[in-house]
């Protein structure tokens, strides 16, 4: 059995005949709310924004470089500053983050054909990881040796 | 699994109603049914005013997109079983974005005229006859383009932009992989045309590579690839005009210059 | 205010709003809300461009008229009915014979949904030089029992390779040779390798193409989503016709110096089927009752592989490439039906390259003889590809794959599947010349439903699609020579219009007390027309069959529609649909009861042997003023071949035959 039709009229709805109305459902400000890929790609997007926060705090490191050994240290210390250090780590998480979706995504915009046939993703993303790690390890050597 | 599922399915008559609302209906659930033969069983034993879009019921029409749970999907190709088994309600919506004229029926005549705005057909430099015989074009060239040829213009890449929704001018996915389609044909001489039209923020720089299209795609065309593909060569274009002698080179994409 | 209003200078949302809000003061403008001024630019941008009904829909605000009073008309040099691959052909055809005319393509869905785009195969012209215009010739005539008229054949040969050439150089991905050249394949009942394809989605990229060509032919407009109801003849001439814009509701006349019908077949009579809801034979019934005859009605193709539940087409390609068919015991039981003997590799013209007419015949053999697997949705055979390997199979059949996978969630690259004969192509139509023209002046047809007739008693298969392609070429060049010469219509032909406008309404729209449901005279017609006019006819059959139709005819008229709007009726399209499959239910029986002999796909139990002294005729069934029927006969034009015996699977004897060579 149906289930009984709503009556959700209150008013004459404005109907002109063979002039159907539309409707046009609004898009919400907050659409990226709503679902979970959405979500994802505005996080992706504001990763940037802690990929900046990087740059600038490396900018500042070879500014307290140029400027001699108190700047230096100065630099050293406000980076010991306890909301700093947070701010850090959470950039660390978006930049890595922002780096394994551009290695994903890659592929796609930049396919590479051998013999004939498209390279499967996975060959285009796969040396970009390997050379990301290695290239990560040795710094991290350079850095803590 | 149930042998009933409930469908809560979106209805609109711009004749009575302001705004859509939702109506339930129970259908039997069998193991071959997709939603769109609920939804046909509903309007031939149920509810005759259930109105939407349907054609060759085997994915290749393109007409019955519809949002199945809130994603973009082909009714013709959903399983009822798959929401059976976890109990659940199916809620079924008009494709989103576009604007709805009736129930589940959505208008698509935006969508008709981006897809001219592509200029979506082989263009030649010349006036070639037919009596020169059909072009050739190796196995090989035909692999290149062929991924972005596959679209059934079913709109769910539409329906899962958020570009589209939010910027009505957007040409969209589907429009943009189709003339990258042309653009990578070997045949194609048009590239430089297209690309003087689509390379604008309403065209291809629209694109926030959000990739949700080439994720609901049935058909994996990877619209997202094909535009992402068409921005480098709208670049490498673009620089090529300052250094080449004659500005832009025609047909450059599919190298055949 | 002018009552002018050419949509091309309103195209800003302010200026849209400034005309709407002069038009308020007129009487009918008081009924304007302000969700009206939201619609109206959305509607020039949106469906205005080549859509004359939109800046008419102003015109009429604007001149404070309400629409709906009188019928109102468009008018066109050249309109077609269908937008599948024979409307879009001869719509360019029309276009490029003469860029002045103005052409319409009017079609109930959006072209990109037309039937055309599930065609599988492929399409037959000849291009190998090992190959000849004779050989494809005698194979189409051979295939159709001889009942095909030879000189529409020797005409449908020569330009078949030069259509899909010309398809080629309008973009159409043909599957290639390593050295650049059109790849071609085997296929059902052609003794030569002569089949253009693209993957195993032929007729999708055909009409893709065809449709993405048309778009730039400024000549060329389109009504997308009208369904046209009626045509209106005035004295003896087709001058338009009557359609309801599904959109709206609205009934509009839309006149023309030259019709061409090209809405394809009507599978949809039948219950199981490969074709998709569209198929109702609207085009057949509408040049029925306009007076124009239909030809060979009974003819109708069962395709050997159709999946049990949903009808889906398994392409024939899947046995060209070397399938197997196999009875419940595992044998390949086409060599028991003088198809040859069976080889590990396919040969052309045997075994499971046959007819497909002979192919579903074996079927209902083997179920008498008990050898079919019983399912829950019928008796069932099955295609075995495993052999194929999957590479094969992932590079020339992906799309059988696929649908196998998800709609019988069998991979066909390990497992066996399941298929029956289903109702696949109509070989009868509207009965036409070899230029496209029907009887009725001003009337043309191409496509499946049109009967010239190329296929005769069976189509082979990759036949149907290059005949879309030839013969709408040749009924758009046609049509738009016709429309050249004559006048538009005049106001008689306007109030046959709304008389039609009336009937609707009364009918369907603003009746009440009707008592059966569309759904339930559907599927006893459904069920009526397999039980009586299958793959195998018997006059008794028949004959209840006939009367069933007639009563179920009876019952239409008390039909009742949950759906009373005028927005986006398909309940009112579903009821004029069921209107069209019954009288074309009634031709298609009618025409079976009167030839009494077997001949290609009509098999009559009562009548086994084919006839050729009283039967080498077409069947002409015309509908007289009462509404009954009438059969007459016309001979078939023979010209190069005379009948002779269909010969198929004879590979040691038949010099011609040969194994296939694997195209890589």
């Amino acid at each position: 059995m149906p289930v009984a039709r709503q009556a959700t009229i209150k008013s004459p709805p404005q109907y002109t005949e063979f002039h159907p109305r539309w409707y046009r459902p609004k898009v919400s400000v907050y659409w990226w709310l709503g679902e979970r890929h959405y979500l994802k790609f505005i996080l992706r997007e504001l990763s940037s924004v802690f990929v900046a926060v990087f740059v600038v705090e490396t900018l500042m490191l070879i500014n307290a470089l140029r400027s001699g050994p108190e700047a230096y240290a100065q630099f050293l210390q406000s980076m010991q500053n306890p909301p700093v250090i947070v701010l850090n780590v959470i950039s660390l998480f978006f930049v890595v983050f922002h780096t394994i979706t551009w290695f994903n995504l890659a592929p796609s915009a930049t396919p590479v054909r051998m013999g004939g046939k498209r390279l499967p993703d996975a060959m285009i993303a796969g040396p970009a990881y390997l050379a990301w790690i290695v290239i990560s390890v040795f710094i991290c050597w350079l850095v803590l040796r | 699994m149930a042998d009933k599922i409930v469908l809560e399915i979106a209805r609109y008559s711009p004749e009575s109603d302001h705004e859509p609302h939702f109506e339930s209906y129970e259908v039997p659930v069998k193991r071959e049914w997709v939603v769109l033969d609920a939804l046909n069983h509903i309007k031939d034993n149920v509810d005759g005013s259930l109105t939407y879009r349907w054609s060759c019921r085997m994915g290749i029409c393109g007409s019955c997109g519809m949002m199945v749970n809130g994603e973009p999907k082909l009714t013709c190709a959903t399983f009822l079983s798959s929401y059976a088994r976890n109990g659940n309600k199916i809620r079924v919506e008009p494709l989103r974005y576009f604007p709805v004229i009736r129930d589940l029926v959505t208008e698509i005549g935006g969508f008709m005229q981006k897809l001219k705005k592509a200029q979506p057909w082989l263009m030649r430099a010349s006036n070639d006859q037919l009596s020169e015989g059909t072009y050739l074009q190796t196995p090989e060239q035909l692999d290149r383009y062929k991924q972005f040829s596959m679209c059934i213009n079913c709109t769910l890449c539409y329906a899962a932009c958020p570009v589209v929704g939010l910027d009505p001018v957007f040409i969209g996915p589907a429009a943009l992989a189709l003339a990258q389609r042309y653009n990578m044909d070997s045949r194609d001489q048009g590239a430089a045309e297209r690309t003087a039209t689509l390379a604008h923020p309403e065209g291809v720089w629209g694109c926030t590579f959000v990739g949700e299209c080439t994720r609901v795609c049935p058909k994996h065309v990877d619209p997202a690839g094909a535009i992402q593909q068409y921005k480098i060569a709208a670049v490498i274009d673009w620089l090529k005009s300052f250094v080449t002698p004659r500005g832009r080179d025609a047909g450059s994409q599919a190298g055949n210059d | 205010m002018s009552a002018q209003c050419n949509w091309q200078n309103v195209l800003t949302y302010s200026s849209a709003k400034a005309l709407v809000g002069k038009a308020a003061d007129s009487p009918y403008g008081r009924n304007l809300s302000a969700t009206t001024v939201h619609q109206i630019p959305f509607a020039f941008q949106f469906r205005g461009e080549e859509n004359v009904r939109v800046w008419r829909s102003c015109d009429a605000l604007v001149a404070g008229r309400s629409p709906g009073v009188s019928v109102e008309a468009s008018s066109h040099d050249v309109l077609l009915i269908g937008g599948g691959a024979a409307g879009l052909r001869a719509a360019i055809a029309a276009a490029e014979v003469n860029p002045k005319l103005n052409i319409a393509v009017v079609s109930k869905v959006y072209p990109m949904r037309s039937h055309t785009v599930s065609a599988e195969g492929g399409a037959a012209g000849v291009a190998k030089p090992d190959d000849s215009l004779d050989e494809h010739a005698y194979d189409t005539v051979s295939g159709g029992d001889w009942l095909s008229d030879q000189d529409a054949v020797e005409a449908f040969v020569a330009e078949a390779p030069q259509e899909l050439a010309q398809l080629e150089r309008w973009g159409c991905p043909w599957n290639r040779e390593p050295d650049g050249h059109i790849a071609v394949r085997a296929f059902g009942g052609m003794r030569k390798m002569r089949t253009w394809f693209a993957a195993d989605k032929t007729g999708f990229h055909m009409l893709h193409t065809l449709f993405q060509t048309t778009l730039k032919y400024q000549p060329i407009s389109r009504y997308d989503e009208w369904f046209v109801t009626k045509l209106l003849v005035d004295d003896g001439v087709v001058r338009g016709v009557v359609a309801i814009e599904l959109m709206s509701g609205r009934i509009q006349a839309i006149l023309a110096k030259a019709v061409i019908l090209c809405t394809g077949g009507c599978g949809r009579v039948f219950p199981f089927t490969t074709n998709a809801n569209i198929k109702s034979g609207d085009g057949m019934a509408l040049a029925f009752r306009a007076g124009a005859p239909l030809k060979d009605m009974e003819f109708v193709q069962y395709h050997p592989t159709g999946l049990p539940f949903t009808g889906i087409l398994i392409t024939e390609a899947a046995r060209a490439e070397g399938g197997y068919m196999l009875n419940k015991d595992g044998y390949r039981y086409l060599q028991d039906y003088n198809l040859g003997k069976p080889e590990p590799k396919p040969v052309l013209r045997c075994m499971e390259l046959g007819p497909r007419d002979r192919l579903s015949q074996a079927f209902v053999h083997e179920h008498y003889k008990g050898r079919t697997t019983e399912t829950p949705y019928g008796p069932v055979v099955h295609l075995d590809l495993r052999h194929l390997g999957e590479k094969l199979i992932n590079a020339k059949l992906p799309f059988v794959r696929e649908l196998c996978q998800k709609y019988q969630n069998i991979d066909p690259v390990r497992e066996l599947i399941p298929v029956r004969p289903v109702v696949h192509y109509m070989m009868g139509g509207v009965s036409t010349d070899i230029h496209g023209a029907t009887p009725l002046h001003g009337l043309y047809a191409a496509g499946e439903v049109a009967c010239v007739s190329l296929n005769g008693a069976n189509r082979l298969g990759s036949n149907s699609l290059p005949e879309c392609l030839v013969f709408g070429n040749r009924a758009g060049k046609a049509a738009a020579e016709f429309a050249s010469q004559q006048e538009i219509g005049n106001g008689a032909v306007l109030a046959q219009a709304a008389d039609e406008e009336n009937r609707l309404k009364s009918e369907f729209l603003n009746k009440t007390g009707g008592h059966e449901r569309i759904a339930t005279i559907r599927t006893e017609m459904q069920t009526t027309v397999e039980q009586s006019a299958g793959i195998y006819r018997e006059e008794s059959l028949l004959r209840e069959g006939l009367h069933k139709i007639m009563e179920l005819q009876e019952r239409y008229q008390d039909i009742n529609l949950d759906d009373r709007s005028h927005t986006f009726n398909t309940e009112l399209e579903s009821a004029l649909e069921l209107g069209f499959m019954l009288d074309v239910a009634q031709s298609m029986v009618a025409s079976a009861m009167h030839r009494t002999e077997s001949r290609g796909a009509h098999q009559r139990t009562d009548f086994p042997m084919r006839n050729d002294e009283k039967f080498l005729a077409h069947s002409l069934l015309y509908r007289n003023f009462d509404g009954s029927a009438r059969v007459e006969y016309s001979p078939v034009t023979i010209k190069r071949w005379p009948p002779g015996e269909r010969v198929y699977g004879q590979q040691a004897q038949h010099p011609d035959a040969q194994a296939v060579q694997r195209v890589s």
